[in-house]
């Protein structure tokens, strides 16, 4: 996990260098466009993250393993986090780009939606205390809140949004962007990941001892 | 006896114990009257502005109103243990909330069915030129909120906050409901037909409907059962 921690500092640390230092501005937004490299990073972690917590809800429903719903949970908190990250850095960018914070468009809202949707599976959990009634329905509304991530991802081909349409090449064929900032976009999104890997692996260990705690807990209260 | 005729016999029940006491209707209907009234303090309800936002005030009382009866859905079985017995019945998990789902739909149709002329009168909207297609909207609609809300709410009956949980769940999951109909609504108050650029939200209202119905009927034995 150090390992991972580690890897991740030093590829955040070429990264910035590179993005800051190497590649040039942009030619109509000038210095602000290096926000893309935190804010597209920050959208993939969280919609893998997600995509990760649905798998291992489904895989809980199947096998009735605890340690896939402390996947879920741990994937699905550490989803939240960049979520927050991605909404944030959005808001910085879109201030000097768009001239405001919040612009209401399809995209940013269902990316609010999303969140909140997530925000409620983390509160389904707190209000459950029986573990395996907690672990399947939380899992199910983890397969439930997977469609938000969905309609966020295509919003923005369903409705006129202020986002740009499809930019990176595996969905255009490439031409819309420069490769080097498109790599650039890759390599950072590779350096976030790492981060939310060794958060997650956390996260997860975490969640394991609380279940150990609980399960002590109510031996003793047993006796 | 069949899938569809347990349903039934779940829906009959749920309707015929709701009519002999109407606590969830009475409940649901005053209080989308009440907030009809108190969107009147929210801005002129004489001027143009309201047509153009009359789908949005609408659905958004529907939705309130509804989330009322939806959380009487499960909860009023949990009197002496009547979900226990329904689990136990041979009606499985899938027939016992498409009765439910069913019950809670006639009932918040009900409730829009009056809710609406008041609507027209308080805010001069006239509702019925483009009749037909405002009840395929609503009919649509109005299943896709309560297949929802009867989903969460099995989700969430045995929680000591349930009350609170399940408006804080159900209400960002409805809202491609709610959005396409609260757009299309807009649109057919203002007597202009269904068409061009506003098929989106059809299709997205029609979309909504199938995957949380499919999805819910797949995964709801898991949550009553286990």
């Amino acid at each position: 996990m150090y390992a991972l921690l580690a890897a991740a500092a030093l590829l955040l640390a070429r990264n910035l260098y590179v993005m800051l230092l190497v590649l040039p501005d942009e030619a109509a937004q000038g210095a602000i466009y290096r926000i893309i490299f935190f804010h597209l990073p920050s959208w993939f972690t969280s919609f893998t993250a997600y995509f990760l917590a649905g798998v291992a809800s489904a895989l809980y429903l199947w096998k009735r393993d605890n340690r896939y719903d402390s996947l879920a949970v741990a994937s699905t908190e550490v989803g939240t986090v960049f979520t927050a990250m991605g909404l944030v850095t959005g808001m910085i960018w879109a201030r000097p780009v768009w001239g405001i914070w919040w612009t209401w468009d399809p995209r940013l809202t269902w990316a609010l939606i999303t969140w909140l949707i997530y925000a409620g599976y983390l509160m389904l959990r707190k209000a459950i205390e029986d573990p395996s009634q907690r672990g399947k329905n939380s899992a199910v509304l983890n397969i439930f809140s997977f469609t938000a991530v969905i309609i966020t991802y295509k919003a923005i081909d369903w409705w006129r949004t202020q986002h740009p349409g499809p930019v990176l090449s595996f969905r255009t064929g490439g031409g819309a962007i420069d490769p080097a900032m498109e790599q650039m976009i890759f390599l950072n999104w590779l350096a976030v990941m790492l981060l939310a890997t060794v958060l997650l692996l956390i996260r997860m260990r975490m969640e394991q001892s609380q279940r150990e705690v609980d399960a002590l807990r109510r031996h003793l209260h047993a006796m | 006896m069949s899938f569809l005729r347990l349903s039934l016999v779940i829906a009959a029940k749920d309707l015929r114990s709701e009519f002999r006491t109407k606590e969830a209707l009475n409940a649901s209907l005053s209080f989308s009257v009440v907030i009809l009234l108190l969107f009147s303090f929210a801005f002129d309800p004489t001027s143009d502005m309201t047509r153009e936002i009359s789908g949005g005030l609408l659905w958004l009382a529907f939705a309130f109103a509804g989330a009322l009866i939806l959380n009487r859905s499960f909860a009023r079985e949990l009197n002496n243990d009547c979900l226990d017995a329904l689990i136990s019945s041979p009606a499985s998990g899938a027939a016992l909330f498409l009765g439910k789902a069913l019950a809670s739909f006639v009932l918040l149709l009900l409730v829009e069915a009056v809710s609406l002329p008041v609507f027209g009168i308080f805010y001069n909207v006239r509702w019925s030129s483009q009749l037909g297609w405002l009840a395929a909207v609503m009919l649509l609609a109005t299943w896709g909120i309560t297949v929802v809300g009867t989903m969460f709410s099995a989700l969430t009956v045995n929680l000591r906050l349930r009350e609170l949980m399940l408006p804080a769940l159900v209400y960002p999951m409805m809202i491609p409901a709610l959005m396409s109909a609260m757009q299309l609504t807009t649109v057919l108050l203002a007597g202009e037909a269904v068409a061009g650029g506003n098929l989106v939200w059809l299709r997205l209202l029609i979309g909504f409907d199938i995957i949380f119905t499919a999805l819910s009927l797949a995964l709801v034995e898991t949550v009553l059962v286990g």
